[in-house]
């Protein structure tokens, strides 16, 4: 689960990480008092105000604007609020901006980076810094790999000050107190990330400002999926303006979806087949609208629900159910796919093709219920009739 | 011969009197696999569909003799599970769990790396089988064949797609490993290639993997300094988006890395030969044997 900018503020300052002040601001007629109430609290004139959607890259896409004053800020509210904001990160579709932060400008010395993420390899959470502060992590990954510093967590022991030493020297912050509020400001950042179960967080930038303070100038946080169950606090912090409409859908009946830019709408059961059955569509022609994962024990339900989704889409021009019955029987499968037709209606062509458990109870529902779907022998079968179909 | 299980498996259950574990349990024992003994913390004492139940491992350890365990707790427990299977020296530990919180297998993982004595497989995996010998796990048993083909996949029905294939071709089994699909776990390519290689009765391996992290280019390492056997692999998700969850925690291209393109050039650079399609991981595989 992904949240704003300003929602990962407020989670991080309360684990004492230097932030800016700031507001969020959800509708127009918030700015005025946001602005002032920022001006007056961090006794400044100049506010940025920054766009808040789920998606890097905001600065270069015009999401992030410096306001000189009360009426400038005011204006740049007003320019960026509703905007249709499109970054590397959004596609070209964009997205539009619904909430804002208005926050204290800051006079800035130094602009560094400094993430956290799971290393899959070594299976530790590993802090990384860089001195190329405002550049993506990849970015600095592919041209200049040898300016990112990392420390590896031994989960037995934690994060130990010495490492949060040794990267504030790494990344330059040498004097003595400017590096021991950089090792303060880290060790937080490190509690944060593993209190809230978090998958990703990255400071990008992490600011040295003229008077020596190390503050977090942006802040970006996902959370493990996984590990939401125990921290009930945070659903409140969902966003589903940023969700897309299907995906959300899925998740209410428990069913991974993710939407595709293709026409060929698939159901499956197991992720990994769910890929490799979007893969032999591609290899054959054509392109799929989604994956779906009706995981290992679908209901009638569960596979009616998923089918509306598909259908819902329409860009949808054929659907292609791939079951490879296992506990999951063929039998039930076919039962929910008759089910859900005679529910929801045909409009484009089905294929489907059941193996596994069951299989041959399974074909002789769908070959009796008088439907109009095409049976398919074998997954390449299977796929190169849904492409012909979708045509 | 086989890896990891065979017909001496003396198979405990953590879980066994949960709706899932009980289910499998009868699955297993279906497919002739020796289930000694269950645990469920506070019905020690008691029977469960004729086998004994424990309320520790290590307690069914002593009183069975059991010498591998599969874990079907909920997500919130698995982590400790898996914890008391290792402090009781299991050789062999098999967590089906999905949606274990990472941070709790980063410990798991600390803890197995500091000992030597068991060996984990999963979690968020269809188990382990050995046809004709030993089956553990959620996978449907009718599908395998025995024979000499070793198969490792980071996925579940992906799997049954290959053994299924495989079984269509003649092509027995000696042992097919789910290695699950999160990004942090036991059991990793490598360790199966190295078991398979080193088994007399494996004669060929069929790797499946996915997007994500970087196990199918250490595979690949692996194969090309160690392997003398042929090697046969598919990695799904070549279609799939950047930065999305494709199901699995563990299947996800993150900052551009991780990529279908990326471990299907690792493995062909490793002289492994990769199949084009699903649909032809079986006939692959056939094509390598000598």
């Amino acid at each position: 689960m992904k949240i704003h900018e300003y929602q990962g503020k407020e989670l991080l300052k309360r684990y004492g990480v230097a932030v800016p002040v700031g507001r969020a601001v959800l509708d127009l007629g918030e700015v005025d008092d946001a602005v002032k109430w920022v001006q007056k609290e961090a006794g400044v004139q100049v506010v940025v105000v920054k766009a808040q959607i789920h998606a890097g890259g905001r600065g270069k896409g015009g999401g992030v604007k410096v306001a000189k004053d009360f009426v400038d800020a005011q204006n740049k509210a007003r320019a960026i609020f509703g905007m249709n904001l499109v970054t590397h990160q959004t596609g070209p579709e964009g997205k539009k901006v619904q909430r804002l932060l208005i926050e204290q400008g800051i006079d800035i010395a130094r602009e560094l980076y400094v993430g956290m993420v799971v290393d899959r390899q070594s299976g530790r959470v590993t802090l990384m810094g860089s001195t190329e502060g405002g550049m993506e992590i990849e970015e600095v990954a592919a041209t200049h790999p040898e300016k990112i510093l990392k420390e590896a967590v031994d989960p037995a022991v934690g994060f130990r000050p010495w490492q949060a030493r040794a990267l504030a020297y790494g990344l330059g912050l040498k004097n003595k107190e400017e590096n021991a509020s950089a090792a303060a400001f880290l060790v937080s950042l490190y509690k944060a990330f593993v209190d809230l179960d978090c998958s990703l967080l990255e400071v990008n930038p992490l600011v040295v400002t003229k008077q020596g303070k190390v503050l977090a100038l942006d802040a970006k946080i996902t959370f493990d999926d996984n590990a939401l169950y125990r921290h009930p606090e945070l659903n409140s912090l969902r966003d589903v303006a940023e969700e897309d409409p299907s995906e959300q859908a899925a998740k209410e009946y428990d069913l991974s979806f993710i939407t595709l830019e293709g026409n060929i709408g698939c159901m499956v059961n197991g992720a990994g087949l769910a890929m490799a059955t979007m893969d032999i569509i591609k290899f054959y022609g054509g392109q799929p609208a989604n994956f779906l994962d009706v995981g290992g024990g679908a209901t009638a339900e569960k596979v009616t629900a998923a089918f509306k989704i598909i259908t819902r889409d329409p860009s949808v021009k054929g659907i292609f159910i791939n079951i490879f019955g296992g506990i999951m029987k063929c039998d039930t499968i076919a039962n929910g796919v008759v089910t859900a037709v005679k529910e929801v209606g045909l409009k484009v062509p089905l294929v489907v093709r059941l193996e596994g458990t069951n299989v041959d109870l399974g074909k002789k529902i769908l070959r009796d219920s008088g439907l109009n779907l095409v049976a398919a022998n074998d997954m390449a079968d299977g796929a190169k009739k849904i492409v012909e179909l979708a045509k | 011969m086989s890896v990891l299980v065979n017909e001496n498996t003396k198979l405990l259950v953590q879980g066994i009197s949960g709706k899932t574990g009980a289910f499998h349990t009868a699955g297993a024992k279906e497919y002739g696999t020796k289930v000694v003994a269950g645990v469920t913390p506070g019905k020690g004492g008691t029977m469960f569909e004729g086998t004994p139940v424990f309320d520790t491992v290590a307690e069914a350890v002593a009183k069975t003799g059991a010498n591998a365990s599969v874990i079907y707790v909920p997500p919130p427990f698995a982590a400790d599970a898996i914890l008391e299977a290792i402090a009781a020296e299991l050789p062999l530990v098999v967590c089906i769990t999905e949606g274990i919180p990472t941070l709790d297998m980063i410990a798991v993982k600390r803890v197995l790396e500091s000992q030597s004595k068991t060996r984990l497989i999963g979690p968020n995996c269809p188990g382990v089988i050995s046809p004709g010998k030993c089956k553990i796990g959620i996978m449907p048993g009718y599908i395998h064949k025995e024979g000499h083909i070793g198969l490792v996949s980071r996925s579940g029905t992906l799997t049954y797609e290959g053994v299924h294939q495989l079984t269509s071709l003649g092509l027995g089994q000696s042992t097919a490993i789910g290695i699950g699909g999160d990004p942090v776990k036991g059991m990793d390519f490598v360790d199966a290639l190295a078991l398979f290689e080193a088994d007399p009765d494996t004669h060929a391996v069929l790797m499946m993997g996915e997007i994500g992290g970087n196990s199918e280019e250490d595979a690949a390492a692996f194969v090309k300094a160690n392997m003398k056997k042929p090697v046969a692999a598919f990695i799904a998700g070549q279609t799939a988006p950047p930065g999305k969850r494709m199901g699995h925690a563990g299947a996800i291209i993150s900052g551009g890395k991780g990529t279908a393109a990326e471990k299907i050039a690792a493995l062909e650079a490793a002289g492994i030969k990769v199949a084009r399609t699903p649909a032809e991981m079986g006939s692959t595989l056939k094509s390598v044997l000598r």
